[in-house]
């Protein structure tokens, strides 16, 4: 395969209300096509994880982090690096639990949502952003860790802040790589 | 602004989804075709409203055609068209030689199969004047 040329930055980025507006019409056709809220959480959810499996790549490539040893450090990388990459905006980490294993992402600002006001009516417990999740529950599991990510707060229903939380699981690949001596 | 990546897995995730939902169910190929064109009139709508906001009115249908070549493409895609032909009747033939939707896919003959689906995935932009006056609006044939 030969090597892509190099593309300055500038080239990399496309304009924001051109994806906003998409991802808003992609929910629009989904609330169309699907009566029930669980229906589309779970599709945005799908199609998450489809992006996020691909998604990983590009991001390794770009941007050369370091192996991590913890949980919390691929939180803060996933918050500070790949958040700011792709969306433009960091996230706030916060740990839940004292054994490490579940964290928070909570988002000040959302552009996904900047041109949505309101949850339709009748769709109290759509999850607007979930494709978010499943992005990043792709894109662990390229990367041999599995986890469980959800909305804990949403502000389009009505909490103060929007909170990712991820809850790391047993590893996938249970076997330690050892080195032959 | 938003990474170019996340847009391009974003769409295809799209066109992927709406095709296999047909697959599923005995919906022929044009129905998808108008799921992804009534998403991407949507989209251009949105668009249009926003870059036009501050524009003078335009004068006639060329001066549209040169919005959307010049301008329009210019911000969402960073090039503009690279050829516009027109028979003067009313039929315009927009052609982009590296589409940025496409090149990822272009690039090799890896795809060429499934590359007809994804063309017809690339949304039609149609474009509305601000006032609405209903002779103005023309679909846009993607070459």
């Amino acid at each position: 395969m030969s090597r892509p040329a190099h593309r300055r930055p500038e080239y990399r980025k496309i304009n924001k209300d051109l994806f906003v507006l998409t991802y808003g019409a992609l929910v629009a056709q989904l609330c169309k096509d699907y009566e029930k809220d669980e229906d589309v959480n779970n599709y945005l959810d799908k199609m998450g994880y489809g992006i996020g499996t691909r998604l990983v790549e590009d991001f390794l490539a770009r941007s050369c982090v370091r192996r991590c040893h913890s949980y919390s450090e691929i939180t803060d990388i996933i918050a500070q690096v790949a958040f700011k990459t792709y969306l433009g905006i960091t996230p706030s980490v916060t740990c839940n639990n004292p054994s490490r294993t579940a964290f928070s992402l909570i988002l000040d600002k959302n552009p996904l949502v900047e041109f949505v006001e309101e949850l339709p009516a009748g769709r109290s417990s759509l999850c607007y952003c979930n494709l978010l999740c499943g992005i990043i529950r792709g894109a662990l599991e390229m990367v041999h860790l599995a986890a469980d990510v959800t909305f804990l707060q949403d502000k389009l229903k009505g909490d103060s802040v929007t909170e990712i939380g991820i809850t790391f699981l047993k590893k996938l690949d249970e076997k330690k790589y050892r080195r032959k001596k | 602004m938003a990474d170019e990546a996340l847009f391009l897995l974003l769409h295809n995730e799209m066109v992927s989804g709406v095709y296999k939902s047909a697959e599923q169910g005995e919906v022929e190929n044009g129905r998808c075709i108008t799921k992804l064109e009534n998403m991407g009139f949507r989209v251009g709508q949105g668009l249009i409203e926003r870059f036009t906001k501050d524009t003078a009115r335009f004068k006639d249908e060329l001066d549209i055609m040169k919005f959307i070549c010049k301008d329009f493409w210019t911000t969402v895609f960073k090039k503009q068209i690279d050829n516009l032909r027109t028979n003067h009747q009313g039929i315009y033939v927009l052609q982009d030689n590296k589409f940025r939707l496409l090149t990822q896919m272009s690039a090799g003959k890896q795809y060429l199969e499934h590359a007809s689906k994804v063309f017809n995935g690339i949304e039609d932009w149609d474009f509305h004047r601000e006032e609405y006056s209903a002779n103005h609006n023309r679909g846009l044939n993607l070459e």
